[in-house]
């Protein structure tokens, strides 16, 4: 198939001078390179954000340790939430649905590159900003400082008197163009999906990954956006004096909580849907069988995405809410069960008499299976509001979410990285490497976040930076740091595998998985222009079709 | 590509994707509703709710020939992107520079507006919550006429310069999108700043 790509840009990239190259991905409007900038760019804020976790670790192995200050740990919990919600996961997300979904789709690239560019940039100088309030968050004077109000910053910490000099303000800033440029690329994966599938490609024929990308990129649109309205109000508020969120004006400090979570719970959605993605292009390909219940696989994400948007106070219950209230949100969140129980059965019934490949990438997304149904449950255990109010700002939530963010979403995540690797990069992966990240990664993994649930139900609340000797958390304690050690060690390996693989892996073919979605079809890395003829579909697996002339699917669908 | 031989023609020829500006245009729109609705949210939850005067009773007059200019330019915008479809450029540039002068006017009575309750009745964003909330959402609205008015600016430049053709009828009809959207806003915010608020 790649014999009929075409020769546009005979320069051979390597001999290239560096200055040269360095402008191409400057300058780029390609999907591919942008998508692989938001993929690198996440990666360092990654390791940033996971030295921060590594630093509340350490301060945290025993009780009165005197590892960083208060100060430093309220900046550490801070900024460690903003930059692994913000610039790592969302970005990653990003990253991925822009390489992908054109290809997936068989299309030359997104609706609007130099739209895609443009909220590429915004993110990027979105980090930058937040960043940036180590050196200027007190302005000139002092030795700055970064935001230390939280990742949900609620008011009144936010309030010009409580939070002087200027680093809430760069956490708002922040926020708000990252968000503007989130938008842009939501809006783009939109209509990249509706408006340039392949001929063939119904939106019932679409591999499940663009389904699961269209739903995430709506959830952005609505949601991003009330939190975007929220820090203007915010600004307003710091800046020229407004009383959105001032009690003293008769301001109301509950309403920020609305707005925040508004958009804070949607959020936790626009993350997970992209890894149910992941897990529904690679649990097929390593399972050796179509997914099972692709209809209801869809119906499942779009109710999902509805739902999402009706569960938000439920982070909200130790706030103090009416009894009516309180129902609601606990009725909505578990109903969120359901849909998502749906797709946890359709993927076992696609492993399900199938002859499982154990590669790396399947390894991770069996993890995620597990992981993600113990988060839910635990979610679901939280989601009733008399055990939310004794559990409330406890580890428990911690644990809860984390195993939600690190068990399922980042495991889906690095089963992504593994699975199109090679078609990004060209080069092969090592599989014996990627072996020991899983399991590195695994370990660590249950013994900090499984160990992490047991202080929070004797009473540790979140974010306090010391804690007194004998209260039953010591222990626990210890174990939570002792697995950190086994997911840096995991995460190191994973990035040495990344960098040796790209340098010096063996080259890979055009399809290394005996894969059936149309960027299997061109070449690893693909060309430019993606496809030298624009495909035709005729069913939801175009290569098998192509592999299987005498068995097509599009027989059956 | 062997899958050439799996193509029908009939899938080709039949293969008919909405616009990719549209598309894009309402999710912009879709996104900025979300915007719009926190902000009236806010100003509803805060209405009644200000510890100190001016209390809108006491200083909003009603719009009514801002409003009345701002909702015909609906229909002027509608009028020029029509003519633009049938190939009129000239009267396409008539009825998009009468879009652009009620526009203008809008944001001039608006601008009027401000300056009477700033200057003579004492309403900052600051006085109160009445005038936070109001401000902030007049103002968030009458920003986006402005990027309108801007938009419309470089429209109405590049069809005095002649190169505003009927191939680009559908950007403009994509922006005239946009302004219909601004003009919505505005019937939502008249009734919740005008009607429910005083």
């Amino acid at each position: 198939m790649s014999s009929e790509s075409i020769a546009l840009n005979p320069s051979d990239e390597s001999t290239r001078p560096i200055g040269d190259r360095l402008h191409d991905w400057v300058t780029t409007v390609d999907h591919k390179k942008l998508g692989i900038m938001y993929i690198l760019y996440a990666l360092v804020f990654l390791v940033i954000g996971g030295i921060e976790a590594t630093i509340m670790r350490i301060q945290l192995i025993v009780p009165h340790n005197h590892f960083v200050s208060p100060q430093v740990f309220n900046r550490m919990f801070t900024m460690h939430g903003t930059t692994m919600i913000f610039f790592v996961a969302m970005p990653i997300m990003f990253g991925f649905g822009n390489y992908l979904v054109p290809l997936m789709i068989g299309a030359r690239d997104m609706a609007f590159p130099r739209l895609n560019a443009w909220s590429f940039w915004l993110a990027a100088f979105g980090g930058l900003l937040l960043y940036f309030s180590f050196i200027g968050g007190d302005g000139l004077y002092g030795a700055g400082s970064a935001p230390d109000v939280g990742w949900f910053a609620y008011a009144p910490l936010t309030a010009r008197v409580f939070s002087v000099g200027h680093s809430t303000d760069f956490w708002t800033l922040g926020l708000l163009v990252s968000g503007i440029g989130s938008i842009g690329t939501a809006a783009n994966i939109v209509a990249t999906i509706l408006c340039l599938r392949c001929p063939g490609m119904t939106l019932g024929k679409m591999p499940l990954l663009a389904w699961m990308n269209l739903v995430m990129a709506a959830l952005v649109l609505l949601a991003i956006s009330p939190l975007t309205a929220a820090q203007i109000m915010l600004s307003l508020d710091r800046y020229l004096g407004a009383h959105f969120f001032d009690t003293q004006a008769g301001g109301s400090a509950v309403i920020w909580m609305h707005f925040f979570w508004i958009f804070g719970h949607p959020e936790v959605y626009v993350l997970v849907i992209p890894a149910f993605a992941f897990a529904s292009e690679i649990i097929p390909v390593f399972s050796r069988k179509p997914i099972f219940g692709y209809p209801v696989m869809v119906a499942a994400t779009v109710t999902i995405g509805f739902v999402s948007f009706t569960v938000w106070a439920h982070h909200m219950f130790t706030v103090g809410m009416n009894s009516y209230a309180n129902s609601f949100f606990t009725i909505s969140t578990m109903i969120v069960g359901v849909p998502t129980g749906i797709k946890i059965f359709n993927w076992i019934g696609t492993m399900w008499g199938g002859k499982i490949q154990l590669k790396t990438p399947m390894l991770f997304c069996i993890g995620f299976l597990f992981q993600f149904l113990i988060a839910g449950l635990t979610g679901i255990m939280l989601a009733v509001a008399p055990f939310d109010w004794q559990l409330g700002n406890s580890y428990f939530v911690v644990a809860h979410f984390h195993y939600v963010i690190v068990g399922a979403i980042l495991f889906a995540l690095f089963g992504a990285f593994y699975y199109w690797f090679p078609k990004m990069s060209g080069r092969m992966y090592n599989e014996t490497l990627g072996k020991w990240h899983f399991w590195l990664f695994l370990i660590g993994f249950h013994l900090t976040f499984d160990f992490m649930h047991i202080p929070g139900l004797l009473g540790m609340p979140r974010r306090i930076y010391t804690y007194e000797p004998g209260r039953g958390w010591d222990t626990w304690n210890l174990i939570i740091t002792i697995g950190v050690l086994f997911q840096a060690a995991g995460i190191l390996v994973f990035v040495g595998n990344l960098l040796w693989s790209r340098l010096r892996g063996p080259a890979c073919t055009t399809d290394p998985w005996d894969a059936w979605t149309l960027e299997w079809s061109t070449s690893s890395p693909p060309p430019e222009y993606n496809f030298a003829t624009i495909p035709v579909v005729r069913s939801r697996r175009p290569l098998w079709d192509i592999k299987h002339p005498e068995d097509p699917d599009w027989k059956y669908e | 590509m062997s899958s050439t031989s799996l193509a029908s023609s009939s899938i080709e020829s039949e293969w008919v994707l909405p616009s990719r500006g549209r598309v894009g245009m309402f999710c912009l729109i879709a996104a900025e509703s979300a915007i719009f609705t926190i902000f009236v949210v806010a100003y509803i939850y805060y209405i009644g709710k200000s510890l100190a005067g001016p209390m809108p009773k006491d200083v909003l007059e009603l719009p009514i020939f801002a409003t009345i200019c701002l909702l015909s330019s609906s229909l002027t915008i509608h009028f020029a992107v029509g003519a633009l479809r049938n190939g009129k450029s000239g009267i396409f540039g008539i009825w998009w520079f009468v879009t652009i002068a009620l526009g203008a006017i809008f944001l001039v009575e608006t601008g009027r507006e401000w300056y009477d309750l700033i200057f003579e009745k004492g309403l900052t964003i600051n006085t109160n919550l009445f005038g936070t909330t109001y401000f902030s959402l007049v103002g968030l609205h009458a920003f986006h006429v402005t990027v309108g008015l801007i938009g419309l600016a470089i429209g109405m430049v590049l069809a005095l310069l002649g190169k505003v053709k009927q191939e680009h009828s559908e950007r403009a009809d994509v922006f005239s999108l946009y302004w219909h959207f601004v003009d919505v806003v505005w019937i939502v915010v008249f009734t919740v700043v005008y009607i429910i608020g005083r």
